[in-house]
């Protein structure tokens, strides 16, 4: 084991030596970022281009009785007007891509345009395309809908209930033992996960910790909001640009939203200023392609913040129940949980997913885990960093946390003796592969933070707290192409909408496998017509999966400069061999630069190429540490330090890794301690702007320290793990832990927020 | 044989067997002789020939989607799960 103190601390569990994996270049989108001239959707600008806008409910749930669109249509300026009517029927159609195959097209249609119904507050009911936006903005205002306002349903705990409004009316529960409800609910799943004996484990146990939380619905907060321009040719042939973390997933979607051949749809991932997870999916696309169609014009289509944060994919709020069974020396024997989340207006939650996560630290032998998918009046929720994780694992871990102060056990200790490890159960997966969770404990022990004493303060209520995450990480299927131009340097055109610098660590990858300096790759994030398929930029996927793939297309361009080089040297192409960029045989030798020179007068030109689907995602660890100061009187809490472990894997381009790290902490943070959606009675939005909605703000958090540990995936060449995600899960915990070990509170809801510390704060008094 | 691991959910078509031994050369072989041996499970993995849309089937540790074609080694291990995203 070595440690790298250069920048920040990076302890390494393996003994391979990189040339360009590891360093710290100068990133190839850093300067057009800094001096402004990226572009993003909005710098989309077209020729005849018109502006289309939304029309939103007032209402949380309610029957569209009509809709008059005649005074907007006949307003000067105003060229069409759309309704849900204007949609394709989806009939039975399920979605094929995306992150949630399998569920109906239907769904998602009706959340572009609702039909029938609205099932929540500024769900989209008519779009406009007119010459300016203000002129779109006044005719949204001559459309006349006649609603009749229903009940609205906001809670699961509400939504569940026998007699609670039910807002799909042909909704029937999928139930976990293969059947169907025959009445329509608002559950429109249940999961079930079991191993082991888990009645067995609980009367083994000498101390048994039941627990109940619950959460606020949070938004992904990315900074640019949602904006879409399409150009629908009459020649059928649909262009659209857009801000989204997936081209080819947009262009699945229009295609099945708008019944329109995959062929004819040619969608271009502009530069995107954050996703999360929140802009995989498509919302404005739609609505802008069937305004140009209906215009045969161009239209350009954003939303303001108030639209994000009403209409989008926020991720859900909801209830989590955990209960642990432990002995007195500190062995778990048994786990149950209980997780309902909301699904928004529509089903698909991600509740599964958080079902898998709740005990995935910990080597469980006995435990049974319940899901529930819950359909209320609020957002379709959608995907935000580790989905489901964060809940899930705030819910045990602070269980654990409970268990250690009960049975007086160092919590890292008892982390230590019940973590998972290669071999051990993962809830219906395979056994772990080879994973990080205990190396990232030990670091977390070893780190500055841990071995300094919490800084005490008189009349200050200060606490510590620790806390694990997980996170599956996902492959999915990435492209890329690479062409050696005859100066040596190559151009890398990739799939992966470029979120945190991925462009960079997947030439990074491709300069290693071919032996050429970081600086002589060009990547490019490329359109749908240009490269093959790629999914999403999600899952923590984009450096593990686009960067096998850019070195299996180095692989592929190695073997072809081989052959050329064969055919040149008159040797056979086996007999070449390759060594730190240099091909070599039978006393010739040339770099890729002086083959490429070679090739070009042959004619020769290679392009390395491949799509690759990877089928050993490898788990990612983080361990957590807060510090943090209550304020009594007010509830505040703020951080002191903050301390992040994660297993990269090996982090290719360190400071991304810990750029995640960080961003994943602050998100956290922010989640545990203010963000929340707040609703009326009436299932009403009251804060929709970046004023109402709390996010922390560079005053609000420490510099947080980044320990990067490196225990490889086997399931990758270079052994990376995706980095993205996990450090989002552990940090409402750590805080939380912290809260309870600086108050002797045990917070059970997030956030956290000051009127809720403050009136446990008052309870406790 | 390779040994298949029942879905909680489904070992309703097991009669809560959890774990079975089955032969196959490929995961469509198992499917089908999974439905053979107990009617009804092969509906619930299988839908117009593939794999339900949202299901995963890992083989020996790998995650293959929904490739039924997969080849099976003789003492292949494979999970039917649920397909993630991710945020």
């Amino acid at each position: 084991m070595a440690i790298d103190t250069r920048v920040a601390p990076k302890i390494k569990h393996h003994d391979e030596e990189y040339k360009v994996i590891g360093t710290r270049p100068i990133r190839h989108d850093g300067l057009e970022k800094v001096t402004g001239e990226a572009r993003y959707g909005s710098d989309i600008n077209l020729p005849g281009q018109l502006h289309g806008k939304v029309l939103r409910s007032p209402h949380a749930h309610a029957r569209i009785l009509s809709i008059d669109a005649s005074r907007a249509q006949a307003l000067d300026g105003v060229s069409a007007v759309i309704t849900s009517a204007d949609l394709p029927d989806p009939g039975d159609k399920l979605t094929t891509g995306g992150e949630a195959p399998g569920l109906p097209v239907k769904f998602k249609s009706a959340n572009m345009l609702a039909r029938g119904k609205v099932h929540y507050h500024g769900h989209a009911v008519a779009a406009v395309a007119a010459t300016n936006q203000h002129i779109a903005a006044e005719a949204l205002k001559l459309i006349d809908v006649e609603y009749e306002v229903l009940e609205p349903v906001l809670e699961v705990w509400d939504a569940m209930k026998p007699d609670a409004p039910v807002i799909i009316e042909d909704l029937y529960t999928a139930k976990a033992d293969g059947t169907t409800a025959e009445e329509p609910s608002n559950v429109a799943a249940e999961m079930l996960y079991e191993v082991g004996d888990v009645d067995a484990g609980f009367a083994e146990a000498d101390l048994v910790v039941d627990r109940e939380f619950t959460f606020g619905v949070v938004h992904q907060g990315y900074i640019e909001t949602h904006n879409a321009t399409a150009n629908w040719l009459k020649d059928g042939h649909l262009h659209v640009w857009c801000s989204s973390q997936g081209a080819f997933t947009i262009r699945q979607e229009l295609a099945d939203l708008l019944n329109h051949p995959i062929t004819k749809i040619h969608v271009v991932p502009m530069e995107i200023g954050g996703g999360f997870g929140g802009k995989t999916t498509a919302y404005l696309e739609p609505l802008a392609a069937l305004l140009s169609q209906q215009t045969g014009h161009p239209v350009k289509m954003a939303m303001d913040r108030a639209d994000v944060l009403k209409a989008t994919g926020p991720t859900p709020g909801g209830y989590v129940r955990v209960k642990m069974g432990v002995t007195n020396d500190g062995t778990i024997t048994a786990g149950y949980a209980n997780l309902a989340f909301d699904a928004g207006g529509y089903p698909g939650s991600v509740v599964g997913a958080g079902c898998r996560c709740v005990f995935a630290p910990y080597n469980m032998t006995n435990a049974k885990v319940e899901g529930f998918d819950v359909v209320v009046n609020k957002p379709k929720t959608h995907a935000y960093r580790a989905p489901g994780a964060t809940h899930a694992e705030f819910a045990s871990e602070t269980v654990v946390d409970e268990i250690c102060r009960t049975l007086d056990i160092d919590p890292v200790e008892f982390r230590l003796k019940n973590s998972a490890k290669e071999g051990d159960w993962q809830l219906a997966m395979p056994p772990y592969p080879r994973i990080g969770h205990i190396e990232c404990m030990e670091a977390a022990r070893d780190s500055a933070q841990w071995q300094t004493p919490l800084e005490t303060a008189p009349g200050k209520k200060r606490g510590r707290g620790i806390a694990s995450g997980f996170w599956f990480n996902i492959g999915f299927t990435s492209s890329v192409i690479a062409k050696l131009n005859s100066d040596g340097s190559v151009t890398l055109l990739e799939g992966s909408t470029d979120i945190g610098g991925t462009r960079t660590s997947v030439a990074m990858q491709f300069a290693e496998t071919l032996g050429i300096a970081i600086e002589d790759v060009d990547p490019i994030v490329a359109d749908t017509d240009s490269v093959g398929q790629t999914d999403v930029t999600g899952g923590s996927r984009v450096t593990f999966a686009t960067g096998l793939a850019a070195h299996n297309a180095a692989n592929d361009m190695k073997d072809q400069i081989a052959e050329g080089l064969a055919d040149l040297w008159d040797v056979a192409a086996d007999s070449i061999t390759h060594a730190d960029g240099t091909f070599s045989a039978n006393g010739n030798s040339a770099t890729v630069r002086e083959a490429a020179g070679l090739l070009e007068e042959e004619g020769v030109f290679p392009i390395g190429k491949n799509t690759v689907t990877p089928t050993r995602e490898g788990g990612a660890f983080a361990v957590h540490i807060a510090d943090v100061e209550v304020d009594e009187e007010t509830g505040k809490v703020e951080v002191l330090r903050y301390t992040a472990v994660q297993d990269a894997g090996v982090a290719i381009y360190p400071p991304y890794v810990e750029g995640q790290m960080q961003g994943g902490v602050v998100q956290g943070v922010g989640w545990a301690l203010n963000e929340e959606y707040v609703y009326d009675d009436d299932g009403h939005l009251l804060n929709a702007s970046l004023l109402d909605y709390r996010m922390p703000t560079a005053l609000d958090v420490p510099n947080i320290e980044t320990i990067i540990v490196e225990v490889p995936n086997p399931g990758h060449p270079y052994g990376v793990r995706g980095v993205g995600e996990v450090p989002i899960v552990p940090p409402p915990a750590a805080v939380a832990n912290a809260i309870h070990d600086a108050t002797g509170l045990r917070m059970s809801h997030l956030p956290m927020s000051p009127p809720r510390v403050q009136a446990a704060l008052a309870a406790q008094a | 044989m390779a040994t298949v691991h029942i879905p909680t959910p489904m070992r309703v078509a097991t009669d809560g067997v959890a774990r079975v031994e089955i032969e196959g050369a490929t995961v469509r072989d198992i499917v089908d002789r999974l439905e053979a041996n107990y009617p009804g499970l092969g509906g619930r993995l299988v839908e117009d020939g593939q794999l339900r849309p949202g299901l995963s089937v890992f083989v020996d540790g790998a995650n293959v989607g929904r490739r039924l074609r997969t080849k099976l080694q003789p003492d292949s291990e494979l999970f039917f799960v649920e397909a993630l995203g991710g945020g």
